[in-house]
Formats: C-alpha cells, sequence, structure tokens
C-alpha cells in the first residue's frame, strides 16, 4: 500500500523551564493510505505534541528542530505558511479531545464548517450550503437542513464531537489525526463515534492517526500500533500481534496493570516510579527504571530496533538476537505470584448494614424571571435507595449528568437532600444540623474525581492531614485540653503513619501539593479522609483523571485499605473495567434513577436492563470477540430537568414497547440481590412506585 | 524636651500601615510558597527600578508624616514652656532653607530676580522699573548678569560629583554585603553585576539609583542658594511644595485602601461563599453604591464635613489636625465609595473557589465556615487582593489631584499636587506664562504614578498565574535559536526546519 505519511526522525523541543524538554525525540513512523495507526502511551509521553508537530500548530514554546515530515512526498516542515494553509483541513485534518472548547459558541456550526469549504474548495453558496447539509448528514446528525444553523451549545456532547468530524472531513482530508477523540464522552456515545470514524474511513479511504490512552479503543480500531514512551516509540506492531504478544516490558506491564475481573482476587501489577523528565539526556533505555525486566545492558546503552516477527520491531535490548533469549510475556505471571500477599481476606462477620439511603431525592430548582420563580426541577436524583453492608464496596454506574456525583454528595449531606431519608448505622442524618452532624462526620469521608483542585496549594501535606483531625477532634490520644490546634508529637506520629499507609514517605509532609504528581496527591487525598478514620469512603471517579499505571496503584492500595481496615467504599465510576475489579455490588443509574441493582456476577455477567446491556456491550475490549455485538443507543441522555414520560430510557431503547411511554417500571426481581425496573419482566406485586 | 511630639490621626494610620507591611513581609519571609513568587518580583528589572524610585518617595513620606512642634524661645509668666501653634516634620527641618526662603511673588527656576518688574527705590531716591534681585535666590552673586550661569553649572557639577560618590559608596557595600552573602570574592561580585548575571537586577537598581542620587545631590548644592524650580504667587518654593505634596498622595494612595480592604475583602467572601439572600443584600449595596455618581457623593461628604469642621473650631488645636481631619475624611469616602470593584473581583472568585473540591473537602470534615473562609478561600484570593490594591494605588492619587481641582478635595491649607495644579491654573494664561508650577506638579505626580504602575506590572506578573504562563512563553519565542540546537546535532545531515512554530 502507497505510504501517505512519512515522518522520519522528528524532534521536537518545549522551552518551558531551564533546559528544554524533549517532547517528541526522535520519532520514526509510516502511515498507508486508508489505515488506521495507533500511537499509545501515558500522559505526558509527547503523542498530542507529535500530532501538533505534523500540523504545524506547536504553542509558541514549541519548537521542531530536525526531522521530517513527509506528506506524499512534500515535507510539510520545509514549506512556507500560506502553503502550509493549504495542506491544514485540506490534506491533514485534526479532531480534537475537548468538542466543547473546539467549536466557536458564537458561529452556527453551518458557518463554521462553510469557513473550511471557502478556504479549500471555493464553491458558491449554494453548493456549500447543500455540502454542509450532506456532511453533517453523513456523521448522523438527525434533522440536518435545520440543526446546521444552530449554535454549539444546542449541541449535546457527542453531536458536539460529530460536529467536529464533519469539519474536519469538510476538506476531504487523505489523513485525519485523532487526538484522544473520545476521551471526555460517555461509554456509549464513544461507541457511536468510534464507529462513525470507521464507517467514514471505509467509505473515503482516508487514512486516521488515532492518539489514545486507552487499550480498548486501540483493540477496537487500530490496523498497526505504535507505544510511545518518553518521547520515542519504543514497539511497533500490528494490532494481532501487539495484543496477543506485547514484546516490550512497558506494554506488557500497561496490560497487567489494567483492572478487570478475572484479577478480583489478586493485587494488579504496578508500573512504579513515573516518566522520567524529558530534559535530561538518556544514556540507556528510557524505561530502565521502571522495568521488571531491566539488564545491567539497559541503564547505559541505548536500545536499538529489534525485529520480534514480520512486522513486529521493538526497542529493547531482551530482543537482541545475541543477547539471551528472554520468554515474551514472563510478566504477567510475576505479577500473578506478587498478588499473592493480598488475598481476599473479606471479613465475614462484618455484614451489617452500614448505610441505607431510601427514596432519595435532589432536585434543583430551575428559577425564572424577575422575582425567580420557580420554573421547574432539575431532578438529579429522583428516588434512589440503596445499603452498602460494612467492609464491602458498591459501585454506582453510570454516564456523566445521571446524578452519580449528586448521589455522594448528598449522603454526605454536603448537597442537601430534597427527599428521602439516609441512615448511617441506623442514625438518620438528613435530619440532623451542622454541628450535630460534625460529630459523626469522621464515619464517612469521599475522594474526589480530580487531585489537582482537591487539595488547598497554599497548604503544606500535614496541614491539610490535620484539618479534618482538629476539625472533628480526633485521634486525640494525649491532648486532655481542648488545645489541639499545635501538632503534638503524638499527632506528628499519627500523620507520619497515614502517609505511610498510603505509600508515601513521611517526611513529605512538609511539602506543597505542587510537588507532586496526580497520583501522589490522589494518594495524600485518600491519606486526609483515613484520618478521621472513617467506615464508608465515597470514591467519586477516583482514578478516572489518572493514568492506567497509576491507576493499578491507586486500586490496589483501595483494595488493601478496605482488607486491612474494613472499610466499606461507595464506588462511583464510569469505568466498568474498575468495577469488575473492585466492586462487590453494582447499581447501574440511568438519568437519576437506579435501573438495575445486583451482584457484581448477576449485573456483570447477566445483564438484563437494555440500559445496562447497551452500557456493557459499548465497553471496548481488548479481547476480540467474535461473538460480541456492540449495542448503539440512539441519540444522547435527555436532560434530567424534563425526563422522558414514562420509563426514562425508552426513546433510547431498542426493546421500547408501548407501556414503556405510559409508566414507570416497577421493580422486577431476579434473585434475592438482583434487581432492575424493566417492563421485559414479569413484576414484582406491591412493589414500590414512582410517582411523576 | 525642645519639641512636643504630635501624632495626627493620619500619622497613625500610616504607622498602622507600615507595621502591617512590616508584619506581612516577616510572614512572606517564613513561608517558601509565598516567597517565590515574590522573589520573581525581585527579578524583573523594570519592577525593582520601579520600587528604587518608589523608596526614596516613601522616604520622605515618611520623614514628612512625623509631626511635631517646636518649642518657642519665650515662656509664660508661670515659666511654663510654650510650643509653636505651627506643626512641623522632620522633613521641614531638613529642608529648612527651603522652607524659610521665602520670595516676594513669581521667580522662575534658578533665577537670581523677580519674574515681574516692580518699582524699586534706589539709594539715591531715583525710582526705577525693574526686575527686583531675589531676596534668597542667587543672594550672594556680586553680579549676576555675569557670575548667574557659571556659578550654576559649577555648583550642579559638584553636586553630580557629591550623588556619585555617594553611588560608588553605595555600589560599594552593596557588592562587600553580596560577597559576604556569596562567600566570594568582592571583585567577582561588581563584574557579576556589572555582566547581568545576578539574579537580582542590580544592574538596572543601581543605574537608577545613579541617575536618581546624582539627581538629589545636583538639587540639593543648588538648592541652598537658588529655587530651583522656581516660586510661586507668594513667594513660596516650588521644590518645597512639591516635597510636601508626596506624602499625601502617599496618604490617599495608602490609606484609602485600608478603609476599603475590610469591605471588599468581608463582603466580597460573604457574597460569594454564603450566596443566596446574602449574595442578593451585598449585591444591591454595590450595585446601588456603585450607581451614584462618587464625584457628587464625595463632594456632599466633604461639604458636611467643611461645615462641621468650622462650626467647631475648639475641637482642633492646630491648622495642621484640622487639614488632617479632613485629609483623612477624604480618603475614608474615597474608600467607601472604591471598594465596589474589588468586591465584585472577590465575590466571583470566591464563587469559583467554593465548588472546588478541597473546600467540599473540608466540608465533609466539617470545618467551620469562618475557618473555611480563612484558611482555604482568604489565602488563595489574596493575589487579586494584592495586585488590585496596588493597581488602585495610582489611580487614588490621580483622584486626589482632580479632587482637589474640583475644590472638594484636601483642605487648601494642606499642600497637595491638587492644589498646586489648582494654583498654576490661572498662571497658564499670564503672558509671559508661569509654567514651572504646574510642570514641577506634573513631574513629581508623573513619576510616582509611574513607578506604583511599573511595580504594580511585575507584582501581577509575578502573582497571576495566568500571565505568567503567557509571559515566559513570549521571552522563549524570542530566545536565540542556537540555544536550542546545541544539544541535538545528533543527525547533522538532517536539515533544520526553518519556522517550524508558528500560531494557528
Amino acid at each position: 500500500m502507497k505510504t501517505l505519511l512519512d515522518i522520519e526522525n522528528l524532534q521536537t523541543l518545549l522551552h518551558t523551564g531551564k533546559a528544554p524538554v524533549r517532547a517528541v525525540d526522535g520519532l520514526t513512523l509510516k502511515i498507508s493510505q486508508g489505515e488506521t495507526f495507533a500511537l499509545l502511551g501515558e500522559s505526558g509521553c509527547g503523542k498530542s505534541m507529535t500530532a501538533l508537530s505534523i500540523m504545524r500548530l506547536l504553542p509558541d514554546a514549541g519548537e521542531t528542530v530536525a526531522g521530517q515530515i513527509k506528506i506524499d512526498g512534500t515535507d510539510v516542515l520545509q514549506l512556507p505558511e500560506t502553503e502550509m494553509r493549504k495542506i491544514r483541513g485540506k490534506r491533514i485534518s485534526m479532531i480534537f479531545q475537548e468538542p466543547m472548547l473546539s467549536l466557536n459558541p458564537v458561529m452556527t456550526i453551518a458557518e463554521q464548517i462553510d469557513e473550511v469549504l471557502t478556504q479549500h474548495l471555493n464553491l458558491p453558496r449554494q453548493a456549500a450550503q447543500l455540502r454542509i447539509q450532506e456532511l453533517l448528514e453523513q456523521v448522523g446528525i438527525p434533522d440536518a437542513p435545520r440543526r446546521m444553523h444552530e449554535y454549539p451549545f444546542q449541541f449535546s456532547g457527542g453531536m458536539k464531537q460529530r460536529a467536529m468530524i464533519a469539519m474536519a472531513l469538510a476538506g476531504e482530508p487523505e489523513l485525519l489525526i485523532a487526538d484522544e477523540p473520545t476521551t471526555a464522552l460517555d461509554v456509549t456515545i464513544q461507541a457511536q463515534v468510534l464507529d462513525l470514524m470507521r464507517q467514514i474511513q471505509q467509505r473515503k479511504n482516508m487514512a486516521i492517526l488515532l492518539i489514545t490512552h486507552d487499550l480498548g479503543v486501540v483493540a477496537e480500531m487500530a490496523q498497526r500500533v505504535a507505544v510511545m514512551y518518553a518521547g520515542e516509540i519504543v514497539e511497533l506492531a500490528t494490532r494481532d500481534d501487539f495484543f496477543n504478544q506485547p514484546a516490550h516490558p512497558y506494554s506488557q506491564q500497561l496490560f497487567a496493570s489494567l483492572p478487570g475481573k478475572q484479577k478480583r482476587d489478586q493485587a494488579l501489577a504496578v508500573i512504579n516510579g513515573n516518566v522520567p523528565p524529558l530534559s535530561q539526556q538518556f544514556a540507556g533505555c528510557r524505561f530502565v527504571d521502571r522495568c521488571n525486566q531491566a539488564l545491567a545492558l539497559c541503564h547505559d546503552t541505548i536500545p536499538e530496533w529489534h525485529p520480534v516477527s514480520g512486522q513486529h520491531q521493538v526497542r529493547c535490548h531482551l530482543y537482541n538476537k545475541d543477547s539471551v533469549h528472554v520468554s515474551s510475556n514472563p510478566m504477567i505471571d510475576s505479577s500473578t505470584r506478587n498478588a499473592a500477599n493480598i488475598a481476599q481476606t473479606a471479613p465475614a462477620s462484618t455484614t451489617s448494614l452500614l448505610l441505607q439511603v431510601t427514596g432519595l431525592k435532589v432536585h434543583f430548582p430551575i428559577r425564572k424571571g424577575l422575582f425567580k420563580r420557580v420554573a421547574g426541577h432539575v431532578k438529579a436524583v429522583d428516588g434512589v435507595s440503596l445499603k452498602i453492608a460494612a467492609g464491602k464496596t458498591l459501585a454506582l454506574v453510570g454516564e456523566s449528568g445521571c446524578g452519580k456525583t449528586t448521589i455522594g454528595k448528598s449522603i454526605l449531606q454536603l448537597i442537601q437532600p430534597t427527599a428521602g431519608s439516609v441512615r448511617f448505622n441506623d442514625q438518620e442524618l438528613v435530619v440532623l444540623g451542622r454541628s450535630q452532624l460534625r460529630q459523626i462526620r469522621s464515619q464517612f469521608q469521599i475522594i474526589f474525581q480530580d487531585p489537582y483542585s482537591s487539595l488547598n496549594p497554599r497548604m503544606r501535606i500535614t496541614e491539610i492531614l490535620q484539618e479534618g483531625m482538629n476539625a472533628l477532634h480526633v485521634g486525640k490520644i494525649n491532648h486532655t485540653d481542648a488545645n489541639n490546634q499545635s501538632p503534638a508529637p503524638s499527632r506528628e506520629k499519627e500523620i507520619d503513619a497515614l502517609l505511610q499507609r498510603v505509600g508515601l514517605p513521611a517526611d513529605v509532609k512538609w511539602r506543597f501539593p505542587h510537588e507532586f504528581s496526580g497520583g501522589q496527591r490522589q494518594r495524600i487525598a485518600i491519606a486526609r479522609a483515613l484520618a478521621v478514620n472513617p467506615k464508608l469512603l465515597i470514591c467519586d471517579e477516583p482514578t478516572s483523571a489518572l493514568d492506567v499505571s497509576v491507576q493499578a496503584q491507586i486500586l490496589n492500595l483501595l483494595k488493601s485499605l478496605q482488607n486491612n481496615l474494613g472499610l466499606a467504599f461507595l464506588f462511583i465510576t464510569h469505568n466498568i473495567a474498575v468495577v469488575e475489579y473492585l466492586a462487590d455490588e453494582v447499581a447501574v443509574m440511568y438519568l437519576g434513577r437506579i435501573v438495575e441493582h445486583g451482584h457484581i456476577d448477576e449485573v456483570i455477567g447477566c445483564p438484563k436492563h437494555p440500559y445496562t446491556q447497551a452500557l456493557l456491550s459499548s465497553v471496548p475490549q481488548i479481547q476480540s470477540d467474535p461473538d460480541r455485538q456492540i449495542i448503539h443507543l440512539k441519540g444522547d441522555l435527555p436532560s434530567p430537568a424534563s425526563p422522558p414520560a414514562g420509563c426514562h430510557f425508552h426513546p433510547r431503547c431498542p426493546k421500547a414497547m408501548p407501556i414503556c411511554r405510559e409508566s414507570y417500571p416497577p421493580v422486577s426481581a431476579f434473585s434475592t440481590t438482583h434487581t432492575a425496573h424493566c417492563f421485559l419482566y414479569p413484576q414484582e406485586q406491591g412493589s414500590e412506585n414512582y410517582e411523576h | 524636651m525642645p519639641f512636643s511630639p504630635i501624632i495626627l490621626w493620619t500619622d497613625a494610620l500610616i504607622y498602622l500601615f507600615v507595621a502591617i507591611v512590616l508584619i506581612f513581609i516577616g510572614y512572606v519571609r517564613h513561608h517558601e510558597h509565598l516567597l517565590t513568587p515574590w522573589k520573581r518580583v525581585g527579578h524583573s528589572a523594570s519592577g525593582m527600578s520601579a520600587l528604587t524610585i518608589l523608596i526614596f518617595f516613601l522616604v520622605i513620606g515618611l520623614l514628612d508624616t512625623v509631626h511635631f512642634r517646636p518649642i518657642l524661645e519665650h515662656k509664660t509668666n508661670d515659666g511654663e514652656k510654650i510650643y509653636s501653634v505651627e506643626v512641623l516634620s522632620l522633613l521641614d527641618i531638613v529642608v529648612t532653607p527651603l522652607r524659610t526662603h521665602v520670595e516676594k511673588t513669581y521667580s522662575a527656576p534658578l533665577a537670581s530676580h523677580l519674574y515681574a518688574k516692580e518699582t524699586i527705590e534706589l539709594p539715591d531716591g531715583k525710582q526705577v522699573r525693574a526686575f527686583a534681585r531675589l531676596e534668597y535666590g542667587g543672594a550672594h552673586l556680586q553680579n549676576p548678569e555675569t557670575e548667574h550661569i557659571g556659578d550654576i553649572i559649577w555648583r550642579g557639577a559638584t553636586g553630580l560629583a557629591y550623588g556619585l560618590l555617594i553611588w560608588g559608596i553605595v555600589v560599594a557595600c552593596l557588592c562587600m554585603l553580596l560577597a559576604r552573602r556569596n562567600q566570594q570574592s568582592v571583585l567577582h561580585n561588581l563584574s557579576d553585576v556589572w555582566r547581568r548575571t545576578t539574579e537580582i537586577p542590580w544592574y538596572a537598581i543601581l543605574i537608577t539609583l545613579l541617575i536618581l542620587l546624582m539627581l538629589i545631590g545636583c538639587v540639593s548644592t543648588l538648592a541652598t542658594h537658588y529655587h530651583v524650580l522656581g516660586t510661586d504667587k507668594v513667594g513660596q518654593d516650588i521644590l518645597y511644595q512639591s516635597l510636601k505634596s508626596i506624602r499625601v498622595a502617599l496618604v490617599i494612595g495608602t490609606l484609602t485602601t485600608l478603609i476599603m480592604l475590610p469591605f471588599a475583602l468581608l463582603l466580597g467572601i460573604m457574597a460569594g461563599y454564603f450566596s443566596g439572600w446574602i449574595d442578593d443584600v451585598i449585591q444591591y449595596i454595590y450595585t446601588t453604591l456603585n450607581s451614584i455618581p462618587s464625584v457628587l457623593l464625595i463632594a456632599a461628604a466633604v461639604l458636611m464635613m467643611q461645615v462641621y469642621i468650622e462650626t467647631h473650631p475648639e475641637i482642633f488645636e492646630t491648622i495642621a489636625s484640622r487639614a488632617d481631619l479632613r485629609l483623612l475624611f477624604l480618603c475614608i469616602i474615597l474608600g467607601i465609595t472604591s471598594w465596589t470593584g474589588l468586591c465584585r473581583l472577590l465575590r466571583g472568585e470566591t464563587m469559583k473557589l467554593r465548588e472546588l473540591e478541597y473546600i467540599q473537602a473540608a466540608h465533609a470534615f466539617g470545618v467551620s465556615h469562618w475557618r473555611i473562609i480563612s484558611r482555604h478561600i482568604l489565602p488563595n484570593v489574596m493575589h487579586i487582593v494584592l495586585i488590585a490594591t496596588v493597581m488602585d494605588f495610582s489611580g487614588l492619587v490621580l483622584a486626589e489631584a482632580v479632587l482637589s481641582y474640583v475644590g472638594v478635595g484636601v483642605d487648601p491649607s494642606t499642600i497637595s499636587f491638587g492644589t498646586m495644579i489648582n494654583a498654576a491654573r490661572l498662571e497658564m494664561a499670564r503672558e509671559p506664562m508661569v509654567w514651572w508650577a504646574l510642570m514641577a506638579a506634573f513631574g513629581f505626580m508623573f513619576t510616582l504614578v509611574l513607578s506604583a504602575n511599573l511595580f504594580a506590572d511585575a507584582v501581577q506578573n509575578a502573582l497571576d498565574p495566568r500571565t505568567r504562563i503567557l509571559k515566559q512563553r513570549n521571552s522563549f519565542f524570542h530566545r536565540p535559536a542556537k540555544q536550542a540546537a546545541i544539544p541535538l546535532n545528533k543527525t547533522p545531515e538532517t536539515t533544520t526546519p526553518s519556522g517550524s512554530s508558528q500560531n494557528p
């Protein structure tokens, strides 16, 4: 097949800080026409910088200092800017990660696409309008002639990403660069967008450079895969070779650190440390410090490319024919062996009910007009009931905007529930005042999603950890008086012990949060919650902002804490793999209500509700399964301000019946633990009813 | 005691302000995370040069703040000491010649004769209309027509030489200090400063200082025998007036901030943090206050104050204390009318912070509202407060000038830039024009406000994270390309592409 894009020894510098950062350091790759090439790697490995270098859209601090980027034989780095404009959008197009930020909010979708058309095709007005309509229809936007004149805010997240794709396709490019195109989207929407990209590619025979950190997306989309680490490509393979037999220790360790159902009873393999700073000169292999198969040679000799088989190449000394042959995946075996230390010692005696939520409702009023009349309610949480036993994990799964986080916050009484009851250890929380609540606040704590905004940048770690202890008067061993402001020696020791428990050295307590990486910050946030000895920890997507290898560290930590301290978790997430790995029970939420609830094996193994089935089938799988059929949901999550009548899911449900439009389905039980709200199954008599 | 100290209201507040600034500096020095951005201020050449000039103004202002009443020669019948009703300051003592050398009327800068002709009676009884000799300016000259220029040049040159000498001493002291701190030789440090390799831009600071010291030397040698900036209608030295105006400008610039801050901080953070009806009430208050023309409000308040002062002359011991109270009142009313802008900024920032997860976490720990405000929110909005106050300073100095010009500013007996401009305004229409009073006020105020603005810029660049990133990027963009090329020529055969980083 003809080579379309040919990158030769690309070097891109970023001039930040004292020494220039070598974001891309000697990258060489070839993409043929009509193929999907995936560039895989953790954050900070230079994936996006590669894409921006190809488009020559680097930030001011960036500079391409060496290399060639040839598209059909023309070196784009040698072109003047005016020529480059004719290439951007016409021959190479790009889709960005954040659809909300990539569209201009004050221009209609049609105007924005028209910009591309006038730049590259110079169509007459009438033809241009027809072309825009055609493009939008191509990407599956319903009612395109009308919607093309709408503004971005009238589009939902998935629609915006579709519009972005339409814009990228407007110039009929030969190469489409997709930089994490689905990271900001929900799984069901992700499935739609990926499917769309596949269809378009087949139709137009266009090459796609897919940049992602998600192994699942790579497995579904790519034909060839390049693994990028610390600015260079370390492994190059076809998809099947890569997923069947990853060669580089980094790829192997990445696979081992993925959570999943089959790894439930063991600790995840962890890649220690972080990506090394790219401002240094590397003398040996860049991965040597984190590698579990490192040889003495790796420290002082830069590895060359070694063939594994056919097109499969790897930059690792282990595959040098002259040196000792090492079995290609010893990693996974060793990880299983290492994992024996965290055996599942589930405390069977503590099955007492810790948290019971019944009929919880959180409605936010929508106010309108001069006198701020209440014009309606956003029903963020609309009658949710949950139970968590001590020492167990309940996972709350759902798409963004379905009210998961609101549930977490209203259990903590950070948001006042509109109705319902939250009983913790048989004590009703909803009726308690602020000062009464404070006395039992130490029993339940929360860990947030974003480790960057969950720590006050102006407080030292020790102050952050002490805050909760001081406010709740816990851990006063030697404090007889009320004066617990000054840290007594025992308090110091407690903090050291806390940091040790979350795997940080004790001397970090004098530092400030900005000195830590994302994973370390998340550990500090966990330590802060543990400082007050809680029994229940609400984890609000604690790993979704982290890389896979760091996610494994945090999940291991949470699991060992549960085993050692008997903590109960309410684990709020949209990541099914994490749920399979960690949860005992699962509750699936859709638009403020729980649609299916049950034991992990029941829900994941045998999903009953059509939404759960669709959700599970949309998750990109690494193991290619010929029987697997993705259930595509139409459209997006409706607004919780005006949920559809009847079953909330019926407008998107592939199995909708007339009755679904009329009333909300009551509960159907499949076993003592497994329940769902769906008319497809026989109903229980006298079950709770939702009124509208 | 040969004097009786007097602490006027504004003096007390200035001392308080200085104490707050000193405590803040001490606090910052002990907190690494606060110190780092301020060190960045120290690395900005323009900011530090501006600070050098600001410090000069501050020293003059502080000298002018130490007030006292000197003792009089005679005693009362009971043998008690009598203190003068005139309140003097340390600055008045330092520049006594300027204060006491009062001419009859206008004289041009450095002149030896009056600016207007008058009838002079000669010893022989004849009368001539001529430019009379000044009483003090150039009085030592035997023959002004021939000696005048030479004398000025000679004195000016000696002044410059003195300035240079003092500067030399300062440089030597500085290098010795640096040498001691860095454990290196004095010469090594000197060459470091000269080659601009030091972290703090001593080079720029020293050049500013050289210009400043030479100017001061030149002016001070000339000022003993001439009126360097001329005299006004009643023969008072303009230089003296300009120096006295500095304190008023500083008082207005700093005290107003001091008065405005509690309002802005408390109300702004409360509105943002509690929201709901508290937010509504506070918003209504500042929207209402904002919609009243502030000049009208200030005029009304100042006129009320004036009436009060005039009907109660007995409560004021001296003229100075009367003028001072009016100045203080002007500060208060300016403060009350100007807190709304900062309040609005703080409200927005607090609303943003309130939703952040570390505040949510603090709520989950049951931390009290006031503790959240003081430990989490206040430190995180402090950079906005600092930037806003430093930026406001120059605006307030200019506001005083405008208000005094309109006639609702400071007491007419107080010397300020506003009153100087007000007095000079009619003279602009004279033929020949009297330009020096206005020029002096303009020059001093311009220097003060410009250096305050430059310093504020440096502070903003250092403290505001967003502008910091922008500035870094720009400076790197202009960096010479050879630096980047050094470590990367592993493959010399590949051609280095040109212009690879363009804006989209």
